[in-house]
């Protein structure tokens, strides 16, 4: 009887997180499907699901006026140059805060991630003006650093938290065989911590992808990435749905399939330590 | 010929080649809507013609004026040609952020700019903005419905008779809405139509004092009759309605009238995209017999941003981008219903432009707005949907949120007023105009 009611609430659960699930993926999934219809058909009442004739003219329309190919390497460098450069910072950090605490570590992990409370737009002019004199205006350059900055408090933290999980004797037994401080952390430390650090690497990629303030707000014409791209076909005067959608599709597809293939790192890294 | 004249010869010939094949690639910042996006299809044109390369940076209009106004105010250089529009040009040309266009070529015909356009476009009588296309407001209605009604549209008609079409156009059933407009809040949507609308009423924004009017009748009045009308004739829910949505509901035929920009008018004829395309005419916007229409004025304009380090090449693209030829140019591939509307005279005398269905009714709509003289009584303000100040954009927002909040039946005509009032009050004595 035990044994039945457990499988009913397998089969509940199962479904339950189904439906969750598709709630979720919902809007992704209309936007993608909205990408194959006409201008027409996007904005039809009714709407039409499935049953429409599908093309690929807004692809084709997108890639005839935007050098995709340019926007997306954009993308790649800022997301990953400003992830790697934050994780080769944040992993001392969190390391000599998780093993070597001082009186001061609760507060400044709280400090750090109070620069997070402040709105972007506040610092928007002061950092402007930075990138100005320092001729790093519209450059990868720029953004890498800043979305590191950015994302640094939170990488961080992550990374605080798995280490604590890791007991410090194992460190202090590497210390004892003679391991310096930089093989401790890169041969002891880094391989048992290695699914926080995808899973940190993972978020952070994926928060630096979709970030769309700085990376509107301090490019041009040389580092736009995809966010950029996607605003250049939203438009307050003209139905170009149909458009926008392909272009939304082109832009989440890269970070979609990434997410698709290390979706096993990410959970796993995101759980790692929850229960205890 | 010694060898010092043929050496003189010689480097006069290589600096001559040399300046001649001396191109720019520029860097312009633009909003994406059809006639921008047409334009930048033609831009190889402009290479050939000129060697000068273009990269665009297209952007979503609220983005690209947060994005060039914060290059332009730090001076970051970013853009050689920025799109602007008429609330812009005198604010920016007034702190010398713009190129004066005093000296564009004769070729260029400069006198050719539709009078209205050039003096929305200028600041202490010099032009600072190029306009590349220009609209009005005006009535787009259903000639079939109306006709149905029994009712004949006026070519000027009132806002009364407005009210009258609409209540008998409307038909719940088969979901058809009399009327459709913008509710909206921002300052460029639902507050661009209700200011217009308070116009036509004989309301205004400020006294000449700098005070503000939202404790007067008129704006009661106004604010009334247009909660009023689109209770009884509006679709549900018209109080998050902008520009596109009410585009939507027009080209799926549930609309009877919707009033709005005259660029509209290309779209609600395609029928591409239009269910009705065939079924549309046009009114200019309504009145209350004030004198004054409820309908705006706007261009979307090329000007150069101080910083620039290649004026002369930004000149160039300017002048081929708002230049008949480029008109010429559009008309020979894509038909005349497709050229770039609203900037030049010489268009509108056009015979092949004037046999485009709403070609005179935009004219005539641009014509009928008067930027500096908006409202019927005296204003000490340009603009027509808006207040050419800098501190216009964030008060309007907040008012029309006040004003969208009515809509939504959260508040009273009275109380949205009020704060109204309260809240335009405080942000101009803090801005030291009071």
């Amino acid at each position: 009887m035990a044994r039945a009611v457990t499988q009913q609430r397998k089969i509940i659960n199962t479904t339950a997180a189904w439906v969750i699930g598709l709630l979720i993926f919902f809007p992704i999934l209309w936007t993608i499907l909205t990408s194959f219809k006409t201008e027409a058909t996007a904005i039809a009442d009714p709407p039409v699901f499935l049953a429409f004739d599908w093309t690929l003219e807004n692809y084709t329309a997108v890639m005839e006026r935007s050098n995709y190919a340019k926007f997306l390497w954009n993308s790649i460098i800022i997301a990953g140059g400003s992830t790697i450069l934050g994780i080769i910072i944040a992993v001392p950090a969190a390391w000599s805060m998780a093993f070597v605490p001082s009186r001061r570590t609760k507060d400044i992990l709280l400090w750090m991630l109070s620069t997070k409370m402040l709105p972007a737009v506040g610092v928007l002019y002061p950092i402007y003006l930075i990138c100005i004199k320092l001729g790093i205006l519209d450059s990868r350059v720029a953004l890498v650093i800043i979305l590191m900055l950015m994302n640094l408090p939170i990488i961080v933290w992550m990374l605080y938290t798995y280490f604590k999980e890791i007991p410090g004797e194992i460190l202090e037994a590497a210390r004892m065989d003679g391991a310096s401080l930089k093989e401790e952390i890169l041969y002891v430390l880094t391989p048992m911590a290695i699914p926080g650090i995808a899973s940190t690497l993972l978020l952070n990629f994926i928060l630096a992808w979709n970030e769309a303030f700085w990376t509107l707000n301090l490019t041009a014409a040389n580092a736009a990435p995809l966010t950029a791209f996607i605003a250049s076909y939203s438009s307050p005067e003209g139905l170009f749905f149909a458009k926008l959608s392909a272009a939304s599709t082109m832009a989440i597809a890269p970070i979609l399939i990434l997410g698709w293939f290390s979706q096993k790192q990410l959970v796993s890294g995101l759980t790692f330590g929850a229960v205890k | 010929m010694s060898f010092t004249t043929k050496l003189y010869a010689a480097t006069a010939m290589t600096l001559i080649t040399a300046g001649g094949a001396f191109a720019e690639n520029l860097v312009i910042a633009t909003v994406n809507n059809g006639d921008m996006i047409r334009m930048q299809g033609y831009t190889d044109d402009f290479t050939e013609k000129t060697g000068h390369t273009v990269e665009w940076v297209t952007l979503e209009e609220n983005v690209l004026r947060q994005r060039v106004t914060t290059d332009i105010a730090a001076k970051g250089g970013s853009f050689d040609i920025m799109t602007i529009g008429m609330y812009e040009t005198p604010i920016w040309a007034a702190n010398e952020w713009l190129i004066p266009l005093n000296d564009l070529s004769a070729e260029y015909d400069a006198d050719d700019i539709l009078p209205a356009m050039r003096e929305g476009l200028s600041y202490d009588g010099t032009l600072y903005a190029a306009p590349f296309y220009g609209e009005s407001s005006m009535v787009m209605y259903r000639t079939d419905l109306m006709e149905k009604a029994g009712l004949e549209m006026p070519e000027a008609p009132t806002w009364q008779f407005i009210r009258e079409a609409a209540a008998a156009m409307t038909d719940r059933e088969n979901d058809i809405n009399g009327i459709c407009l913008r509710g909206k809040a921002g300052w460029g949507e639902g507050g661009a139509f209700i200011t217009v609308t308070a116009n036509s009423f004989g309301a205004r924004w400020f006294d000449e004092d700098w005070n503000a009017q939202f404790d007067q009748p008129a704006w009661k009045e106004a604010l009334t009759f247009f909660v009023d009308l689109m209770n009884e004739s509006g679709p549900t829910g018209y109080a998050t309605n902008g520009f596109n949505e009410n585009l939507n509901l027009f080209q799926q035929g549930k609309c009877g009238m919707w009033i709005d920009a005259t660029v509209a008018a290309s779209f609600v004829t395609n029928p591409d995209d239009s269910t009705v395309a065939d079924k549309v005419s046009f009114a200019l916007a309504p009145n209350t017999g004030k004198g004054k229409n409820a309908n705006w004025l706007w261009a979307w304009a090329l000007a150069i941003p101080a910083g620039t380090q290649k004026e002369d090449a930004a000149k160039e693209f300017l002048e081929w981008a708002t230049s008949k030829d480029y008109i010429e140019l559009v008309a020979a591939n894509e038909g005349w219903a497709n050229v770039p509307p609203g900037a030049r005279t010489s268009l509108y005398e056009n015979d092949n432009y004037k046999s485009v269905p709403f070609a005179a009714m935009t004219l005539e709509s641009i014509n009928a707005a008067d930027p500096k003289n908006p409202t019927v009584d005296p204003v000490p303000y340009v603009g027509i949907q808006f207040v050419a100040i800098p501190e216009f954009a964030g008060i309007a927002t907040e008012v029309s949120q006040e004003f969208s909040a009515v809509y939504a039946g959260q508040q009273s005509v009275d109380e949205a007023l009020e704060k109204a009032q309260a809240l335009t009050n405080d942000a101009m004595e803090a801005a030291g105009y009071r």
